[in-house]
C-alpha cells in the first residue's frame, strides 16, 4: 500500500430525497477510513457558509472532490457559493494563497443526458470535459492537479438497481484506489473520464506492491 | 367485614404484591407470574393468609379485567376495529370453533355424554385475555402480528360467552332443574337470569336499546360533560367520572344480560376518537393495573393444590394436555392465515392456556347441573395450572424460541406499524405549537397534541384538529400519548417551570425521545440546555431577529447583506448562549436574577463588538485584490 491520502467529498444536492444514482453514489463511500464526507445542502440550509470551518476541512485533506449532479452546465447553487466564498482570494489564489497548492482535484458528477448528447452532433453541441472547464480552471489556479472527472451519464435512464450498484461499485472502488495511492498516475492522466478504464488506472494490491 | 380485617387483608395482599412482583420481574419472570405466585404464597395451600373469601376477592377483581378492555377499547377507533373484522371473526371463530370440537372430542373418547364434551368443548375453548394482553403489553408486542391476532381471537372469545352462557343451560342433564345463579360471580360475564323475566323480543330490544344508548351517549354526550368537569380543573373529579362512567356501563350491562366487558369495550371504542381519551387512560390505569394485579393474586391463591397433591399424574395430564392441543391448534389457524412462522410461534404460545371465563363458566355449568363437580374440580384446577403456565410459556419462547428467527430475519426497511400512535408529541398547542405543528402537518407528520385550556380544544377540534385534553407534566399522561413509541416530544406550553419539568421528566423516563423545549428567555434557556433538551428555541429570538434585519434594510442596508448580517449574528449569539449554558451553573445561581441578566448583556456586548465587528464576507471584498493590481501596476 501507498500512503495514505486524505479525501474530502464536497457534496451538493438540494433534493437528495429525490435523487437515486447520488444517493447510490454516496452511500458507497460512507464510512470509508480517511474519506469526509460533507454534505452541503445539510449543513447549510440557509446558504450560511461558515468559511472558516470550510478553510480548515481544505486544509487536512490532500484531495478535494466535488461530487453533485451536473446543473445547466455547472454545479447547484450551494457549490457555487462555496467557491465564491471559501476559495478567498489570499487563500486559495494569489501571492499569498497557496493553501491548496499540491493537492488533487477531481469531479464526481452525475448527468441525465447520456453519452451521445455531449459531443459536436448532440443536443449539448459540447463535451463533458469541455464544460467542466471552470472547475478544471478553478484548480488549475489554486495550483491543484485536476484529475479526469468520473462521470456517470444517462441517469435518467438508469432503472435497473444493478446498473446503479455497478456505478456506485467503480466510484467505491476509485476512491478507495485514491486514498490508498493505488493508482497508475501516468495511465490516469491520459484519460478522459475516470471511471471508462478503471482496471487500468486501478493497481491491485500485489501490483503495487512493486511500484 | 370488619374494618380491621379489611385492612389487615388489604396489607396482606399489598404485601404480597409488593414483595413478589419486583423480584419476578428481577427474574425476569414477569409481573403476572409474580402476582400469580404471590397468590400461591399467601393462599390457602401456602401461609394460609387467605381462605374462602379469596373466591370473593377474585369475583371483585374480576373488575379489573372489564377495566383493561374499556382501556384496550381506547386504544382502537372505530376504523381500525372494522379493519380488524376479519381476524376477529375468522381467526377468533375458528378457534373458539375448532377448539370446542377438538376438545369435545377428546372428551366424548374419554367416556363423557355429548352434552359434556360440548360444554367442557366451549368453555376450554377460552383463553385468558388478563394473562395474555398483560403480558403482551409487558413485552411491547401488542403491536405485532402476533399481538394484533391474540387480541382478535380474545376479543372474539369475550362477544363468544354471551352465547355460550344462552346455550348452557340447554345442555342441562336435567333440563327440568331450575336454574339457579349465585349472582355475585357474575361482574366477568353476563348475568342471562338478570333478564330472563322478559320474552326473547323484548330481551333483544333491551339488549340492542342499550348498545346504542352507549354509542350514542359516547359519541355526542361524552364530550360535553367531560368538558365541563376538565374545566373545573379538579383532578379527582375527572377521575371519578371515568370511575362513574365504567362502573355505570357494568350495572347497565349486568342489567340487560350482556358481558361487562363487552359495554365496557365497546364504550372505550366509541370514546376513542374523543380528546379526553389519554386523560380517562391515565386515571383509569392504575385502579386496572392494582385490580388485575389483585386478579392474578386471587387466582394464584384459588389453585386447588389439594387436587394436585391426590391426583398429581391426572392434573399434570391435563394442564399439559390442554396446553398442547390449544397450541397445535393455533399454530395450525396461523399457518392458514399465513401467519409468518416467528410470529405464529408467539401467537400459539401466548394463548395456550385456559381463560378467566372458565372459572366463571364452569361454575355457572355446575348450577345448571351441566357438568358434575368431580369434573370441574379438577378442570378448575386445570385451567388455574394452565393460566400459569403462560408466563413461563412465553418465557420459553423468548428465550429458546425466537432467538432462532432474529438471525435470519433482515432488517426492515422502514417503520410501517399500523399505529394510531404519533410520531410526534406536541406539549402545548397555544400560539408557539401551533406553529409548530402546523408546519410538520402541512409536510405529512402525524402529531398528537396535549392542551390543558377545554376552550382552546373546542376550538381547535372544530377545525378538524386532534388534540387531546392533559396536563403534560404528569408522567402516566405522557405514557398514554404514547411517548414511549414517540421520536420526538415538543414542549411548547408557556409556563417556564412547567416547560423544565417536562423535560427533566421525559429525558429521566423517556431517554430516546428527542426533546425539542421552548425557551422564555436566556436563564431559562441555559437551564433547559443544562437538563438535556435536543433542542432549544428562544420563543422571541427569531422573530425579534426577523425585526432587526427590517430596520437594517429600512436603514438602507442592501437586503442580502442584512439577511447575511442577521445569520451571522444568529450563528454567534447561540454558540454564546450554549457556551455560558456549560459555564459553571452553581456560581451562577447565587447571583440574584436581575443582575445576572445584566451580567449575561454585559458579556454578550462585548464579544459582539470582538467579534462581529470584522467584514460579514471577506470573499466578495475585492480590496485586497485591487490594491494588489495596484501594486503590480506600479
Amino acid at each position: 500500500m501507498g500512503n495514505s491520502h486524505h479525501i474530502l467529498v464536497l457534496f451538493a444536492h438540494p433534493a437528495l430525497e429525490k435523487s437515486r444514482v447520488n444517493r447510490y453514489l454516496i452511500r458507497a463511500i460512507q464510512g470509508l477510513d480517511a474519506v469526509t464526507i460533507h454534505d452541503l445542502y445539510e449543513t447549510y440550509p440557509d446558504f450560511h457558509i461558515d468559511v472558516k470551518f470550510e478553510q480548515n476541512l481544505l486544509l487536512s485533506h490532500d484531495i478535494i472532490v466535488f461530487q453533485h449532479p451536473f446543473y445547466w452546465y455547472s454545479s447547484p447553487a450551494m457549490l457555487k457559493e462555496w467557491q465564491d466564498l471559501v476559495l478567498e482570494h489570499g487563500f486559495a489564489y494569489g501571492h499569498e494563497g497557496k493553501a491548496l497548492k499540491g493537492k488533487k482535484f477531481l469531479s464526481a458528477i452525475t448527468t441525465g443526458g447520456g453519452k451521445e448528447a455531449y459531443c459536436r452532433q448532440g443536443y449539448n453541441r459540447f463535451t463533458i470535459r469541455e464544460l467542466l472547464v471552470p472547475f478544471e480552471q478553478t484548480a488549475v489556479l489554486c495550483e491543484m492537479e485536476y484529475l479526469p472527472p468520473f462521470v456517470v451519464q444517462g441517469t435518467h435512464q438508469l432503472r435497473q438497481p444493478e446498473q446503479l450498484a455497478k456505478h456506485a461499485e467503480d466510484y467505491r472502488r476509485i476512491i478507495q484506489a485514491l486514498r490508498d495511492d493505488a493508482i497508475d498516475w501516468e495511465r490516469l492522466r491520459q484519460q478522459q473520464h475516470l471511471n471508462y478504464n478503471l482496471d487500468q488506472i486501478i493497481l491491485t494490491s500485489e501490483t503495487s506492491q512493486y511500484v | 367485614m370488619s374494618n380491621q380485617g379489611f385492612f389487615f387483608q388489604a396489607f396482606i395482599y399489598l404485601l404480597a404484591a409488593v414483595l413478589s412482583v419486583p423480584i419476578a420481574k428481577r427474574l425476569g419472570l414477569g409481573s403476572v407470574l409474580g402476582y400469580l405466585l404471590a397468590g400461591v404464597i399467601i393462599g390457602p395451600f401456602g401461609l394460609g393468609f387467605v381462605g374462602q373469601e379469596g373466591e370473593d376477592v377474585l369475583h371483585f377483581a374480576e373488575f379489573g379485567v372489564v377495566m383493561m378492555l374499556f382501556l384496550v377499547g381506547l386504544e382502537l377507533q372505530p376504523a381500525l376495529l372494522w379493519r380488524m373484522r376479519m381476524p376477529i371473526l375468522g381467526l377468533g371463530g375458528l378457534q373458539v370453533g375448532v377448539t370446542a370440537v377438538i376438545v369435545g372430542i377428546i372428551s366424548l373418547l374419554l367416556g363423557l355424554s355429548w352434552q359434556m364434551a360440548l360444554a367442557i368443548g366451549l368453555i376450554l375453548a377460552m383463553s385468558s385475555t388478563a394473562i395474555v394482553l398483560q403480558t403482551l403489553n409487558e413485552k411491547q408486542l401488542m403491536r405485532t402480528d402476533a399481538g394484533q391476532a391474540s387480541f382478535a381471537v380474545l376479543l372474539f372469545q369475550d362477544i363468544a360467552v354471551i352465547p355460550i352462557l344462552a346455550l348452557l343451560p340447554l345442555l342441562a342433564i336435567k333440563p327440568d332443574t331450575a336454574v339457579t345463579l349465585a349472582t355475585n360471580g357474575m361482574i366477568l360475564a353476563a348475568d342471562p337470569a338478570a333478564a330472563s323475566s322478559l320474552s326473547a323480543w323484548q330481551q333483544a330490544l333491551l339488549v340492542m336499546g342499550t348498545m346504542g344508548g352507549i354509542i350514542v351517549a359516547g359519541r355526542f354526550l361524552m364530550r360535553p360533560i367531560f368538558r365541563f368537569i376538565a374545566a373545573t380543573r379538579l383532578r379527582e373529579i375527572f377521575t371519578a367520572t371515568a370511575l362513574l362512567l365504567v362502573i355505570g356501563i357494568t350495572l347497565a350491562m349486568q342489567k340487560v344480560g350482556l358481558s361487562p366487558a363487552l359495554g365496557t369495550f365497546v364504550a372505550g371504542v366509541v370514546l376513542a376518537d374523543n380528546e379526553y381519551r389519554h386523560e380517562l387512560e391515565s386515571d383509569i390505569d392504575p385502579f386496572k393495573g392494582l385490580l388485575l394485579g389483585l386478579f392474578f393474586i386471587a387466582v394464584g391463591a384459588s389453585i386447588n393444590f389439594n387436587l394436585l397433591v391426590q391426583q398429581p399424574l391426572l392434573i399434570l395430564t391435563l394442564v399439559l394436555g390442554l396446553a398442547v392441543v390449544k397450541f397445535v391448534i393455533l399454530f395450525v389457524l396461523g399457518r392458514f392465515f399465513r401467519m409468518e412462522l416467528s410470529q405464529n410461534l408467539l401467537f400459539a404460545f401466548a394463548l395456550a392456556q385456559g381463560g378467566e371465563f372458565a372459572f366463571v363458566l364452569f361454575s355457572f355449568a355446575l348450577q345448571n347441573r351441566v357438568l358434575p363437580i368431580e369434573v370441574t374440580e379438577p378442570l378448575v384446577a386445570t385451567v388455574a395450572l394452565s393460566m400459569m403456565l403462560t408466563p413461563l410459556l412465553m418465557i420459553l419462547n423468548d428465550r429458546v424460541v425466537q432467538p432462532r428467527f432474529t438471525r435470519t430475519e433482515p432488517e426492515p426497511e422502514a417503520d410501517e406499524i399500523d399505529d394510531n400512535e404519533n410520531p410526534v408529541i406536541i406539549a402545548g398547542f397555544g400560539r408557539f405549537g401551533q406553529i409548530v405543528g402546523r408546519l410538520l402537518m402541512a409536510n405529512g407528520c402525524q402529531a398528537t397534541l396535549l392542551e390543558h385550556n377545554p376552550a382552546q380544544i373546542e376550538l381547535l377540534r372544530r377545525f378538524g384538529w386532534k388534540v387531546f385534553y392533559g396536563d403534560a407534566s404528569r408522567l402516566d399522561l405522557l405514557h398514554s400519548a404514547g411517548a414511549k413509541q414517540a421520536k420526538l416530544l415538543v414542549v411548547a406550553i408557556d409556563d417556564p417551570d412547567k416547560i423544565l419539568d417536562i423535560v427533566k421528566l421525559a429525558n429521566k423516563h423517556f431517554p430516546h425521545l428527542k426533546i425539542l423545549a421552548r425557551a422564555t428567555d436566556r436563564r431559562h434557556a441555559y437551564e433547559l440546555i443544562r437538563h438535556g433538551a435536543d433542542v432549544i428555541q428562544r420563543e422571541t429570538f427569531g422573530s425579534a431577529l426577523a425585526m432587526g434585519t427590517e430596520a437594517l434594510k429600512l436603514l438602507g442596508v442592501r437586503s442580502y447583506k442584512a439577511h447575511r448580517a442577521a445569520g451571522t449574528f444568529k450563528y454567534h449569539d447561540e454558540q454564546a448562549l450554549y457556551e455560558m449554558a456549560h459555564l459553571d451553573a452553581d456560581e451562577t445561581a447565587l447571583i440574584a436574577r436581575s443582575r445576572q441578566m445584566a451580567e449575561d448583556l454585559a458579556q454578550l456586548l462585548q464579544s459582539d463588538h470582538e467579534e462581529l465587528t470584522h467584514e460579514v464576507d471577506r470573499a466578495w471584498d475585492i480590496s485586497e485584490l485591487r490594491q494588489q493590481a495596484s501594486g503590480l501596476q506600479r
